[in-house]
């Protein structure tokens, strides 16, 4: 696996036990793996394909604003409360990933702090990697100008 | 570069003496060689480099008072010519001149574009009165406009014709740090001709060495007789009292090492809510370089001119990127003045951009110290436990 | 050669993108030295100005390729050129990518916008001498496929990968959407290995650069193009300091060892 993937920043140990709760799925091409405003109770770690995440814009196709590819976290909306995805996702390639449910791995965080922490930390890591791309996108630094104003 | 040597040497020849119209008659010598000879005289209350038609044009008993953001010239007692430090001028007015026509290009009926290279044929200089920090000045811009893999041929063709005739610096301004950075009071390389000014009870004279074999000519052509001992004391007591009354002096650390460890200075916003960005301090450097390009074209659209002029870092459009310029604030334009003079000169050509002429300082409308400063940053180092 | 511009035809026009044009030039008369990839020349529209310009192509014939943005007075004029104008040629200026540098070695090449163009005669350098390196990975970032350059020949240049990341995308764009780093993860390279070659905005060469060391790229092969304002090209005027480095000589390609403490300097 790659070296940011969950399977190189949780301790070996923590990662067999994570494991032990996962099952192996794959989405066929155009699989709505979840929705906007649905409940987040499960997230999955890409192993091949790629999906990308959307809004619903009235009177547009479906605006994807990322895509998330082999060996990265896809969804972390089950983290915290309203526990409800924030975006849509769809398959834009057959996908086959490792699927946790949400509150069986909390449970598990809740018996052991150590996992809890290291889940969190490479969670945070994924949230904060996205904000970056976001941060940098919204500067639209390949338009004309840079992120600059023309003279 | 080396440092200046702190005495002088010769290999052209013995060093001679020239009376007061020894002085003439070498300016008529050289302009019999078809030389424009360019020194200082006084003029609209200045000591100013301008042509020559004899040595009686020199600022004979002036000498010149100099502070931050001041410049008077004054009467002397003596009649002393060379007397008076650095003026608001520097020899790269002429070497280097504000604006020079790079090339011209003309384009045909069918589209097709010619350019035509600029002819260089510049006049034949002869330089009188090139003071050693001035002298070194000239190397450095030789270093940088003819160093490098690139010549400025423009640049090249004034520059290898002009004939060097330096005096040594017997009167320091009060704003002259040459000591601290190498270049003076004594003349360094680079000189065909090398004086040094002595007046006193056995008269006005100077002490006069060729530097090469066409100032050895030069010289040899003269009124002149052979130094005397009383006259070679007296030129070189002259030079190290001199040396002894610099009016500033540079903090004596490694000022490339200093500048490179204090970009982040408080003293950057100190000094930059002084500076007016005004660019008076690169317009007189001897040494500053930076030149910007114009293109331009006749009415008629098919006849177009690059021409390069005098820029200046403090100006914004210096380093305009895309949406703007990358330097907008006075303290970072400040700071890259100051940077590059005294540190990233080094790493780019080989020797500091400072003479230590201290022009920059007389024509500072609001008076920056360029040593005042570096001591101010050296301070700031050691009080933050940096490298000294 | 380096003062004073040569003529140089514009012989054909291809457009890229809706405002970025490939024109091919070919020498009136005289040619100029050979470039190397990652060099430029100062390309010059009569009456209007010259700006440097990073070599997109080197043609065997001495002709060249140069990829334009027409966004200022100049690019703009230089964009709107039809086959049979002349503009004026100054060059080769500056230092180049060290492919040699990186021989045995895994290639990155990461690209953002506009940045392609000086990599593009990189990758075809490359992909001409497969045996000297090792895997060729070609990343590149652009705000949407509209906007991406030398569309009908990426495909050819996965050796064996290449992706590329849009910041927008549009109806039908099946490829990835997010910032060129993120396909760091899918591109198959030994970090301790590999050279880097990256040509973008500032802003995405930092992060692009920060991330390969976090992988463990070695700071010095990871090979930048930078950019400042330039206006003579020879090391004589002064504008395009970026600290100790003129960037028309000791650039525009800099070791990221070198390049990183003076990014990190604000309005250096």
């Amino acid at each position: 696996m790659t070296r940011t993937g969950l399977f190189s920043t949780i301790p070996e140990d923590h990662r067999e036990q994570l494991m032990a709760l996962s099952r192996e799925v794959s989405f066929p091409v155009g699989t709505r793996i979840f929705e906007e405003g649905s409940k987040a109770d499960r997230f999955w770690v890409i192993h091949t394909g790629s999906v990308s995440l959307d809004l619903h814009v009235p009177g547009r196709q479906a605006a994807v604003v990322e895509t998330i590819g082999s060996g990265e976290l896809l969804g972390w909306s089950w983290v915290c409360p309203p526990r409800q995805w924030h975006l849509g996702a769809e398959a834009i390639t057959p996908v086959r990933a490792w699927e946790f449910e949400s509150q069986a791995v909390l449970d598990l965080c809740t018996r052991d702090p150590a996992l809890d922490h290291a889940l969190l930390t490479y969670v945070v890591g994924v949230i904060g990697h996205r904000l970056r791309s976001a941060r940098t996108r919204l500067l639209d630094l390949y338009g004309p100008y840079g992120s600059g104003e023309p003279r | 570069m080396a440092t200046a040597p702190t005495t002088t040497r010769d290999l052209g020849s013995a060093d001679c003496v020239l009376d007061r119209e020894g002085l003439d008659a070498l300016v008529q010598a050289l302009r019999a060689r078809g030389r424009t000879v360019v020194g200082p005289t006084a003029r609209d209350g200045a000591i100013v480099l301008a042509e020559l038609e004899s040595a009686a044009e020199l600022p004979y008993g002036w000498g010149v008072e100099l502070e931050g953001g001041h410049y008077r010239v004054v009467r002397r007692e003596d009649e002393a010519a060379f007397a008076h430090s650095a003026g608001p001028q520097s020899w790269k007015n002429f070497l280097l001149p504000e604006r020079v026509r790079q090339w011209t290009a003309d384009r045909g009926p069918d589209g097709e574009m010619t350019v035509r290279a600029e002819r260089h044929d510049p006049a034949s200089y002869a330089f009188l009165g090139v003071r050693p920090c001035d002298l070194r000045a000239i190397a450095i811009q030789d270093q940088v406009l003819l160093g490098g893999r690139h010549r400025d041929d423009a640049y090249g063709a004034r520059r290898t014709g002009a004939f060097l005739i330096a005096v040594e610096c017997v009167e320091p301004g009060a704003t002259c740090f040459c000591v601290s950075m190498g270049t003076g009071p004594a003349a360094g390389p680079g000189y065909d001709i090398a004086l040094t000014e002595v007046l006193d009870d056995a008269g006005h004279r100077f002490l006069a060495r060729a530097g090469t074999p066409e100032g050895a000519e030069v010289l040899a052509g003269l009124p002149q007789r052979p130094a005397d001992a009383v006259t070679r004391t007296a030129a070189h007591e002259a030079v190290e009292a001199a040396a002894g009354r610099m009016g500033r002096t540079m903090p004596s650390v490694d000022l490339r090492a200093l500048l490179a460890d204090t970009l982040d200075a408080e003293r950057w916003n100190d000094v930059a809510a002084r500076c007016l960005t005004c660019g008076n301090c690169t317009m007189a450097c001897p040494t500053c370089f930076c030149t910007t390009t114009e293109d331009v074209t006749d009415l008629t659209g098919d006849h177009a001119e690059r021409w390069s002029r005098w820029d200046s870092c403090y100006d914004l459009d210096f380093s305009h990127l895309h949406g703007g310029p990358v330097r907008s604030s006075g303290r970072s334009r400040y700071r890259q003045w100051l940077t590059h003079k005294l540190g990233t000169w080094h790493d780019q050509f080989g020797s500091s951009g400072c003479v230590g002429c201290g022009r920059c300082i007389v024509w500072c409308p609001v008076a920056i110290d360029i040593t005042e400063e570096a001591h101010a940053l050296h301070q700031e180092a050691l009080s933050k436990g940096g490298p000294s | 050669m380096t003062a004073v511009p040569l003529p140089y035809r514009v012989v054909d026009t291809r457009p890229e993108t809706a405002d970025t044009v490939t024109i091919r030039l070919e020498p009136v008369h005289e040619t100029l030295p050979s470039f190397a990839p990652g060099q430029f020349a100062m390309v010059y529209a009569f009456g209007v100005g010259e700006i440097p310009v990073s070599v997109a192509g080197i043609l065997p014939d001495g002709g060249l390729l140069h990829t334009i943005r027409g966004v200022g007075a100049v690019s703009g004029a230089l964009y709107a050129l039809r086959p049979g104008a002349t503009v004026g040629m100054r060059g080769p200026f500056g230092t180049s990518w060290d492919l040699p540098l990186a021989a045995g070695d895994d290639l990155l090449v990461v690209a953002g916008g506009i940045g392609l163009a000086p990599l593009r005669p990189l990758v075809l350098a490359a992909l001409a001498a497969p045996q000297a390196h090792g895997r060729l990975n070609v990343l590149v970032g652009a705000r949407s496929p509209e906007d991406l350059l030398y569309r009908d020949e990426l495909d050819g240049w996965a050796r064996p990968y290449r992706g590329v990341a849009v910041d927008r995308p549009s109806a039908g764009w099946k490829g990835r959407v997010g910032v060129v780093t993120t396909l760091l993860d899918e591109a198959p390279f030994t970090p301790a290995e590999t050279t880097a070659f990256v040509c973008g905005p500032e802003v995405m060469i930092r992060a692009t650069a920060r991330e390969l060391l976090h992988r463990g790229v070695r700071p010095d092969r990871v090979l930048v193009s930078l950019e400042r304002n330039m206006r003579c090209a020879t090391a004589h005027c002064g504008h395009c300091q970026l600290g100790p480095l003129l960037l028309c000589r000791d650039g525009p390609v800099v070791g990221y060892d070198r390049a990183e403490p003076l990014l990190a300097v604000r309005e250096l």
